[in-house]
């Protein structure tokens, strides 16, 4: 079969595949953003000494997680435009899918970053006198991001991955635009393997440098 | 925002029942793949453990494919390209003979991606055992086969009951996946209720508190399936 292996479809298709990597990317990104800083509230949430607090946020947390990513991204493709009273792009409804759902397991990466965190820095930054907030700015939570870089990143790898699920709802991005060629030129075979090889090097390339950093990091 | 409520629907024919078909077939898709994950997986997972360079490095890199093509895309490979790999006659089969094409598919995928996260849990599980176990093990004239079947499989499958029941739980929400190539299982089913009736709410509700309550049953058996095989004396798997 890959004596007719068409590459001149895929080298013709490039700048194509590149506007949807483009949009893969971005989102990536904004997702990434979004449910980091929606965890790190999460997590303090569900460490929080006021009972209801930890409780609605363990909640949140049991609730995303306990969902599959489509369902959640049809949930708000479906509810994003019903709540606004108007139609939006799909790709809002998407990110704001993607940040809630990833909000809930960066919650518990961050979790276990705070806890990683000796209990003697909290008491000292307390000592000196620092409320609660600078003490979480300055002490704590810097200390909890350095220790879990690698698992962050490693939970990037698995959203950059997560993001082609936008399938389902037909948005443009790299997997899509694939599709989109594939069928129109009848191509399947060199249009998905395309897209494993850019995704698996990419993902491969990614994954080695952290485990280097992580080398790196560890007494 | 004005919304005709009609919970009704979901008991309403023919919504009910494809909402039951549904759920089935979520559960045939996911305990089918379960049972290629966990024996693949186990596999490959000692494959990474034995001393063999060449045999570990085949399980190493089977890990690094899988977990680093997303799971849909997987899913694409299987179900466009892999027929095309095929001899012809075999590859025509799996095409047009084979029965039921799209739910073999995705349980073939989701059972070979999960393997390679199975497997890393059980290089873990026997890793963990520390070295001690293995070199008395071998003192004593088992032969490897022995060793692993003896000492170290038994003991390492109980410390990793609690990762084993997440990845179970991964592959019940992955199935999902399985509508991008047909499949009618759950979140499709009720994906096509709401663009049937409209009724988008009562619809994802019912796959939501769905998903929920499997989850649940699931993790209370596997608690106390954890707690009826625990190690007496050993604290958890980080323990060495």
């Amino acid at each position: 079969m890959f004596s007719d292996f068409d590459y001149q479809v895929v080298i013709d298709s490039i700048p194509f595949l590149w506007e949807g990597m483009q949009l893969t990317f971005l989102l990536t990104f904004l997702a990434i953003v979004g449910g980091l800083f929606l965890g790190v509230l999460l997590a303090l949430a569900r460490l929080s000494h006021i009972k209801v607090v930890s409780f609605l946020a363990g909640s949140y947390v049991n609730f995303f997680r306990s969902m599959p990513l489509i369902l959640v991204i049809f949930w708000f493709y479906f509810l994003v435009p019903f709540i606004l009273g108007r139609p939006v792009g799909g790709f809002y409804s998407v990110l704001v899918a993607f940040t809630l759902f990833e909000g809930a397991y960066y919650c518990e990466i961050m979790r276990a970053g705070i806890q990683s965190v000796k209990m003697g820095q909290l008491q000292a930054g307390q000592a000196i006198g620092l409320t609660y907030i600078q003490n979480m700015r300055y002490v704590v939570l810097p200390q909890a991001f350095r220790n879990m870089i690698p698992i962050l990143l490693t939970q990037a790898v698995i959203l950059f991955q997560d993001t082609s699920l936008v399938y389902v709802v037909g948005l443009h991005d790299f997997l899509v635009n694939a599709e989109i060629v594939a069928t129109r030129e009848n191509r399947l075979i060199e249009m998905f393997s395309t897209v494993a090889v850019v995704y698996f090097i990419l993902c491969l390339t990614f994954s080695l440098s952290i485990r280097k950093l992580q080398r790196r990091f560890s007494v | 925002m004005n919304y005709n409520w009609n919970w009704a629907i979901l008991v309403t024919d023919p919504y009910f029942g494809w909402i039951i078909s549904g759920l089935g077939w979520t559960l045939a898709v996911a305990i089918c793949a379960w049972v290629i994950a966990f024996s693949l997986g186990s596999v490959i997972g000692i494959m990474r453990t034995v001393d063999n360079p060449v045999i570990s490095t085949i399980g190493a890199s089977y890990v690094e494919v899988f977990r680093n093509i997303p799971l849909l895309v997987q899913m694409f490979l299987w179900y466009f390209i892999f027929p095309e790999l095929l001899p012809e006659e075999a590859g025509t089969w799996v095409k047009r003979g084979m029965p039921l094409p799209e739910f073999w598919t995705a349980v073939v995928c989701l059972g070979t991606y999960t393997a390679s996260r199975v497997a890393e849990q059980v290089r873990a599980g026997i890793n963990a055992i520390g070295i001690g176990q293995r070199q008395a093990a071998m003192a004593i004239g088992l032969t490897p086969r022995q060793v692993y079947r003896y000492v170290l499989l038994p003991v390492s499958y109980r410390t990793i009951i609690p990762p084993m029941t997440s990845e179970f739980l991964g592959i019940f929400k992955n199935s999902s996946l399985a509508l991008t190539i047909g499949v009618l299982e759950l979140t499709a089913q009720t994906r096509q209720i709401e663009e049937y009736t409209f009724q988008g709410f009562e619809a994802f509700t019912t796959a939501t508190i769905l998903y929920i309550v499997v989850t649940f049953m699931v993790m209370t058996v596997m608690r106390s399936v954890e707690k009826k095989m625990h190690i007496p004396g050993v604290i958890s798997l980080g323990a060495k």
